[in-house]
């Protein structure tokens, strides 16, 4: 079907521009049956901002963390300006002055920035022992203030936002005198702002002689950063391009290795009856704080609604607390106009509820039973599963083999323990219960977190054809990407409150992202529909 | 899907690479979950010899008194079903209480529950024919037992009271009001602190005595009742609805909780069932060894079925076996002593071994997956 991915971008330019100061030639890296490396050969000069493109399982990690000594490889060398080192562990590459971002930061979060900073380098004084936290404040500003990496260095890592930790960890790498900086999926957790800033400190960065290595699998993002890509594909280099040479959609064939289809296609909405309703919910969370402060919405039969905002505004307990997973403590939930504010977990799924939860290993599945019985999970106790407490394991048996060959899970067999399956074939799984079962309200709560660009494309097709069936979704999504290409109205959840709203599709991202800070931000947006919840 | 997935394409490659690893994880876990036991045996004989021989006795002639002591005769392998049906029972007990996410260390005061409720009740239905009395004993007694476990499963549900402590407290409640009813109360008459004898229609019989073809031995009808319900209990698990939640409550709770099950009524069924079976091993013992209950009448089942369980694997198949190895390993312990002059205390090394084994299968597993990735090395060499 598609010719060799390569061929569709331009002539790339071969290598880096000036001389490599991060080589790795022929990295090869066996997991036990899986090749994640194989004779893979990258380069990075200072000065420039190198991509590293490739979907989940690629091996871009694997790759990185080869080269910054968390991984020791197979066979294959590293060089640094042109020299073969040997990196066996982080503090080689530390030594080495290789700097990596892991995507779970690593900080001590009741540190204060400065602490953070220098944790394990300390300065000391004279006579030794004591830090000498003059000293360290000052470097950490200085080294803030020629980034442009604005933080307060005195703030506790906890209390900072996640953009903020985010530039804790790479002030960090520069304090260690990092000339290369690693960066693994640095966006995932950002805003579209913070999104922005980050990109301007990596120009700084590169502008003073850094090499910065990115590692992502967001297509628009690499076009826009990117000096060189490099696009892996199933532990090989699939091809290499700059995103002068090469558009979205031949980058995204190169690293799936097929036509993908972009652009979510869906027709326009035929919203019909109010099915879930919910009106002025007040939750607290688990340390007993305010989390939810009044919100009103309704999803309509047939319409995708969709929640944008930063993680830890409150959309969690919203959608605990309709599932019945937490308590209200004020305001009701209506399914179909019958009160289910006080309907426990086990009765609302039976209402016609179901749940895609945001984590899948802690909620979404127990991943020790097998498929089979993941399957069954929330309709143990219903014909045809059991009958009088008895469990009917071959209607369980032919249900779960008919769902998962309808949502396409991969599997070696359908009764092999869910652990083992890969991110997206367990999102799958979780699917073909929670839709499977045929529900009036479908609440996806990140349904593509983690996920691979075919299978985000898969979710998002069951997504719709759900609505197309005449069924509500609400999708709770901190992706604004997801949010603005299903939903057909959008609202923005900032602080326990729905803080705007908009019809889908008549917004820009920084609009939504405005709201999504707050309304705090510089971008001044146009006159947007405001309210503190939905307008009757 | 508009787009079908070319099949020689290198990400089908690692598909099936993925699938073969997945399969080859899945057996590896398989063959770690039935090797361990059996690993963890055989070193823990191994230990043993080695401390006889450091004593200066022969570890082979030790080991064949004690085989023979546990395995020689008729009367040897009855010996050997007697000590491990209390076993069983209080093995099913914890094995079914792990299944569900709890440690139930409280078994040893269950059972004295259930051994005095059945004791009492046994005595109470004097003159009822045995098909009457015998059920109905033996209910009793799992009752008593739920009941002794319900307050600290409660205590879990309600406040989150760790059922560790709380089952280990009530254990020590349980033995002292059952000590007070057999010295009190409930005495029989005479001097020694015992409870009146059984009526026989509230007895066990003997294996030997029921099949009169078998040759008199001390083994009685409470081992049937347990190799019974051991399938019962795998049967629970793993064909009911209770079974079902249980184990998804003991897998991972916040998921069962998402999927509507209730964490903390599940938590009470468990806890109340893992003192019914816990209950049952009082009653057999008392109806089928001592026919009345007193202070000495369980040497530490409570806590021994916690080794059962722990070797069998939560498997209540495998707790019959493991019940029979440490019911042969207390029977050949004396012939040991008698004809190897080795001490019966080198059962309580080869016991501990095995339990510091099984609880160390992190180390197996680790050691199995380093030699299989070793070999894999060299295949691709």
């Amino acid at each position: 079907m598609a010719p060799d991915a390569t061929l569709i971008c331009s002539a790339p330019e071969t290598g880096p521009a000036s001389a490599p100061i991060l080589e790795l030639r022929h990295i090869t890296k066996r997991f036990p049956g899986v090749l994640a490396n194989d004779d893979v050969s990258v380069a990075v000069a200072p000065g420039e901002v190198l991509a590293l493109l490739g979907e989940n399982g690629a091996g871009k990690s694997t790759l990185m963390n080869v080269a910054y000594g968390l991984l020791v490889a197979d066979s294959g060398e590293i060089l640094v300006n042109g020299e073969v080192v040997v990196i066996k562990a982080a503090r080689d590459a530390i030594k080495l002055r290789l700097g990596m971002v892991h995507q779970h930061f690593m900080l001590v979060e009741p540190l204060t920035v400065t602490e953070n900073i220098v944790l394990g380098l300390e300065p000391t004084s004279r006579f030794g022992g004591v830090i000498d936290r003059a000293t360290a404040r000052a470097r950490v500003i200085e080294l803030s203030h020629r980034y442009g990496l604005k933080v307060d260095p005195d703030a506790r890592v906890r209390d900072l936002s996640v953009g903020n930790q985010q530039r804790v960890e790479i002030l960090k790498a520069l304090y260690r005198d990092a000339r290369v900086l690693i960066l693994d999926e640095p966006t995932a957790v950002l805003t579209p702002q913070e999104v922005k800033e980050l990109f301007q400190i990596v120009r700084e960065l590169v502008s003073e002689g850094l090499a910065v290595v990115i590692i992502t699998h967001k297509l628009d993002e690499v076009m826009s950063f990117a000096d060189r890509i490099v696009v892996m594909r199933s532990g090989r280099i699939a091809g290499e391009t700059t995103p002068g040479a090469c558009d979205q959609a031949s980058l995204a064939r190169m690293m799936v290795g097929r036509e993908v289809v972009l652009r979510v296609e869906k027709s326009p909405s035929v919203p019909g009856d109010p099915l879930l309703e919910v009106r002025d919910l007040q939750v607290s969370d688990d340390r007993k704080l305010p989390a939810v402060k009044g919100v009103t919405l309704t999803v309509r039969a047939g319409e995708v609604v969709g929640i944008a905002g930063v993680d830890g505004n409150g959309q969690r307990e919203l959608v605990e607390t309709i599932m019945g997973l937490r308590r209200a403590s004020k305001g009701s939930i209506l399914l179909r106009g019958k009160d289910i504010t006080r309907d426990d977990t086990r009765r609302t799924i039976a209402s016609g509820v179901s749940h895609v939860p945001e984590d899948r290993h802690r909620r979404g599945l127990v991943l020790q039973f097998d498929l089979v019985e993941n399957i069954a999970l929330g309709d143990q106790r219903k014909r045809p599963f059991s009958r009088y407490g008895v469990l009917d394991r071959v209607a369980i048996n032919a249900e779960a083999r008919r769902r998962i060959a309808d949502y396409d899970v991969r599997t070696p067999s359908s009764h092999v323990a869910a652990a083992n399956l890969s991110g997206g074939n367990q999102q799958k799984l979780v699917l073909a219960r929670e839709i499977g079962r045929d529900p009036d309200v479908l609440i996806a709560a990140q349904p593509t977190r983690g996920l691979d660009v075919g299978a985000i494309e898969f979710v998002h097709r069951r997504i719709l054809a759900e609505r197309d069936r005449g069924k509500g979704v609400l999708l709770v999504s901190m992706e604004l990407e997801e949010v603005m290409s299903l939903s057909d109205r959008i609202l923005v959840m900032y602080g326990g409150l729905i803080v705007a709203e908009f019809e889908g599709g008549t917004v820009t991202d920084e609009e939504i992202g405005f709201f999504m800070m707050g309304g705090l931000g510089e971008h001044d947006p146009k006159s947007p529909d405001v309210s503190g919840g939905e307008d009757a | 899907m508009p787009e079908q997935v070319i099949d020689d394409s290198p990400e089908h490659r690692a598909q099936e690479a993925e699938r073969r690893f997945a399969l080859e994880q899945e057996r590896i876990r398989r063959l770690i979950r039935v090797a361990t036991p059996f690993i963890s045996v055989a070193i823990a004989i191994l230990l043993g010899s080695v401390v006889i021989a450091l004593s200066g006795k022969d570890p082979l002639l030790a080991f064949g008194a004690m085989f023979s002591g546990a395995f020689g005769g008729t009367r040897q392998i009855g010996e050997t079903l007697l000590r491990a049906t209390p076993l069983i029972f209080t093995g099913l007990a914890v094995a079914y209480g792990f299944r569900s996410g709890l440690f139930n260390i409280g078994a040893e005061g269950q059972l004295f529950l259930g051994g005095i409720a059945a004791a009492f009740v046994g005595v109470m239905l004097a003159g009822y024919p045995w098909m009457i009395s015998v059920p109905l004993v033996l209910l009793a007694a799992a009752l008593a037992g739920a009941a002794w476990a319900f307050i600290p499963a409660l205590m879990k549900a309600r406040i989150g009271a760790h059922e560790v402590i709380t089952t280990m407290m009530f254990s020590y409640i349980g033995r002292y009001v059952v000590s007070w009813i057999i010295a009190g109360p409930f005495k029989d008459k005479g001097q020694i602190p015992q409870t009146p004898e059984l009526p026989e229609t509230s007895q066990l019989p003997r294996l030997s005595d029921v099949f009169t073809f078998i040759e008199p031995n001390r083994a009685h009808l409470g081992i049937v009742l347990g190799i019974v319900l051991a399938v019962v209990v795998w049967w629970v698990l793993k064909y009911t609805v209770l079974g079902y939640e249980a184990r998804a409550v003991g897998f991972n709770p916040t998921a069962a909780q998402t999927g509507g099950i209730s964490v903390s009524m599940t938590t009470v069924k468990s806890l109340c069932i893992s003192g019914a079976l816990a209950g049952l091993a009082g009653a057999v013992e008392v109806m089928g060894v001592h026919h009345r209950m007193f202070d000495q009448f369980s040497s530490g089942f409570g806590f021994t079925g916690i080794a059962v369980a722990l070797l069998a694997k939560n498997n209540p198949i495998g707790v019959i076996a493991a019940a029979i190895l440490f019911g042969s390993l207390s029977a050949g312990a004396g012939t040991m002593q008698l004809e190897a002059g080795v001490s019966q205390k080198v059962i309580s090394v080869i016991q501990g071994t095995i339990i510091f084994l099984v609880g160390a299968e992190a180390i197996v597993s680790w050691a199995v997956k380093r030699i299989r990735s070793m070999k894999e090395a060299t295949d691709v060499r």
